[in-house]
């Protein structure tokens, strides 16, 4: 490898030896093409008429008079495919073209990540295989249902709890046997060396966006940047364009599940120790031995015990600071902007905006927050009327 | 204790490969795991491989993954498979190779974690992802507390990466058959001859071969290539599954064709 992949003592390559040639493979060919001029601007005419981008930064002004300060949303969710999955996918994909790939596979928890892909293979004509957990599948059936209609094949994985982790578990298996024509198009900014760098960069296009945005609109820039982390892809790409900027400040939502009792939570950052799942370093939820803990969302893309190097560096350096939501906050987000501005937010975002909305009366009248919609709700509509259903069983 | 470099130097006068089975100890559970490891050195292994379960095996296919799961349920973990490997060696002195993920380690205390390992009677460890490159993190605190280190070479590592790999490894290459996870195959790889063939040309370091080998005939194939060693995992963990609440005929079965091979192997 050409470069360790570190971010502090976090990240590196922790992948079985069979995967090396495969993974420096991948990194040389990123660093060939990630600035060559005929592969950004075949990427920008591809993110620009095929995705939408730029995306809008929306000054959500019945929201901001709810809170009692700014809030402006990063439209993430106005892609096509209805989430930032799409801008990694469309980067990647045109990486394994360029590479001279001729199938896809992917991992997908929420499904969106999946759709994305399963998007670029048909797009660029590649064979796709999605690996997905057998719980995801039943909670995210419309996903699935699209990504078929792409033409991908959807894969069910039984292992664990049927979630994120053991998808991408059987999805490294699959690529360990298929290494020669076949790239894994990894959706989040964690996983061994160079994915956590290659997702930064492709996904970098929100935060650069957002500030150039911001700072037309507001002609300053904003006071704090909030996005959800579950991998942490949406986040970081946020993130990565402010990071210079010392004053804004920098937030990153878990999903807080049902308590922050073993098992019941997905928030890695914010329970987790620092331990190796997935060829990284990272915090992990995880037993005193080591063995990796199952975990619980309301969101299926957030449902993932470890989390992104870069994340678990910006954390221990102080420069982001992660917090948790939980299941029943996050549900009242999400109809709260369903309600207040006619949008409905991925469960996934909607832990950003929980967040936001518990700083109601906090902050200055006008303090600008910017928050990452990094997806829209309308998967989750179905699983959003179950909970209400049950709790009103239960009450 | 015996030594690999014993082991392996005796097997090469004598002209045969070892015969190297994997177990994942405490599968299906501690008493019964104990009885087929004993059975399997009865039946002649000359280095057992074990494997200490975890709960996100990359690496492996689904037979040794099922295994895994099967051993933690009956309530395994690092100290009780350190008191395993403690009993095998007091059963008789046969060389143990360890092999890990590296949160189970890393999580331990890699520098405890391999004195209390040396000190229950392992002669190696291998940490099935790290890779040469991390190797600095275990090997280190592994041969100062007097454990061979073992680094597996895939049918795709560089032939610079091999002399790189070989020159890590104090005490066996673990060659590995076929691009892909552990598992039985109904045919043994093609790459296997050229494969061992390479690394003998550059190393002196035993070289055993894993990953599919299913059948005699996969041994005879693997040994006449050059290897110093023959590793069967999936295969026999299979007869554990197939045997599950029969301990005799689970011991049986596993006898019988580890039986089979070592008459294959010659001896």
């Amino acid at each position: 490898m050409k470069n360790r992949g570190r971010f502090g003592d976090f990240g590196g390559f922790y992948v079985p030896e069979v995967l090396i040639p495969v993974l420096e493979e991948l990194e040389a060919a990123f660093y060939r093409y990630y600035e060559d001029p005929r592969f950004v601007a075949a990427l920008g005419l591809l993110l620009r008429d095929y995705a939408g981008r730029p995306s809008p930064l929306y000054h959500a002004k019945r929201l901001s008079e709810h809170v009692g300060f700014q809030v402006y949303l990063k439209r993430e969710d106005c892609l096509h495919g209805g989430a930032h999955k799409v801008n990694n996918t469309l980067g990647q994909g045109l990486l394994a073209r360029y590479m001279g790939k001729t199938k896809l596979i992917a991992e997908t928890g929420a499904g969106q990540h999946g759709l994305g892909t399963a998007m670029v293979g048909a797009l660029l004509g590649m064979e796709t295989k999605i690996f997905m957990g057998v719980t995801d599948i039943e909670r995210q059936s419309v996903n699935v249902h699209k990504m078929r209609l792409h033409g991908a094949q959807v894969i069910g994985v039984e292992g664990g709890t049927g979630t994120l982790k053991d998808a991408i578990n059987d999805a490294l298996r699959y690529w360990t046997g298929h290494v020669t024509d076949t790239f894994y198009l990894f959706g989040s900014a964690c996983g061994p060396h160079p994915y956590p760098t290659i997702v930064r960069h492709f996904q970098s296009c929100i935060g650069a966006e957002a500030r150039r945005q911001c700072l037309e609109q507001c002609g300053r820039l904003p006071d704090t940047v909030v996005a959800c982390v579950g991998g942490g892809s949406n986040a970081i790409g946020m993130f990565s364009g402010f990071l210079a900027d010392e004053g804004v400040k920098l937030v990153g939502v878990e999903a807080g599940g049902r308590s922050l009792a073993q098992g019941r939570h997905a928030a890695t950052l914010v329970a987790g120790r620092v331990g190796v799942l997935h060829g990284a370093k990272a915090y992990l939820l995880q037993d005193e031995e080591g063995q990796v803990h199952e975990t619980e969302s309301v969101s299926a893309g957030l449902d993932y015990p470890a989390v992104g190097p870069e994340h678990c560096y910006l954390k221990d350096t102080g420069r982001a600071q992660y917090v948790a939501a939980g299941d029943e906050a996050v549900l009242d987000a999400f109809e709260a902007l369903a309600k207040l501005e006619g949008i409905l937010p991925a469960l996934e975002s909607s832990h950003a905006l929980a967040y936001v909305m518990g700083l109601k009366g906090r902050l200055d009248g006008d303090a600008i927050v910017v928050v990452n919609l990094s997806g829209r709700g309308d998967k989750d509509v179905g699983i959003v009327e179950k909970c209400r259903r049950d709790n009103l069983g239960q009450a | 204790m015996k030594s690999y470099r014993e082991v392996f130097g005796q097997l090469r006068r004598e002209g045969r490969a070892a015969l190297i089975p994997f177990f994942v100890i405490g599968d299906p559970d501690f008493e019964t795991s104990l009885g087929v490891v004993k059975a399997a050195v009865d039946a002649g292994a000359d280095v057992l491989e074990l494997g200490i379960a975890f709960s996100d095996p990359i690496a492996d296919g689904p037979t040794i993954q099922k295994a895994g799961i099967r051993a933690m349920r009956a309530g395994m973990t690092v100290a009780r498979a350190l008191e395993f490997i403690g009993r095998v060696k007091a059963y008789k002195d046969v060389p143990i190779g360890l092999l890990m993920y590296y949160n189970l380690v890393y999580q331990y205390g890699v520098e405890r974690f391999c004195v209390n390992a040396h000190a229950a009677g392992v002669n190696s460890i291998l940490v099935a992802d790290l890779s040469i490159d991390d190797a600095d993190e275990v090997a280190g605190p592994a041969r100062k507390a007097g454990l061979d280190t073992v680094f597996m070479v895939t049918p795709n590592t560089a032939e610079q990466r091999m002399t790189r790999i070989a020159a890590a490894t104090t005490g066996f290459v673990y060659t590995v058959s076929v691009l892909g996870v552990t598992g039985s195959r109904d045919e043994l790889s093609g790459q296997v001859e050229g494969l061992v063939g390479r690394l003998k040309r550059l190393t002196d370091v035993p070289v055993c071969v894993g990953f599919g080998i299913s059948r005699p005939e996969h041994a005879v194939a693997v040994a006449r290539a050059g290897a110093d060693g023959v590793i069967i995992g999936s295969k026999v963990v299979s007869m554990i599954e197939q045997n599950l609440g029969a301990p005799g005929a689970m011991k049986e079965a596993i006898t019988g064709f580890l039986g089979d091979i070592r008459v294959a192997l010659g001896g």
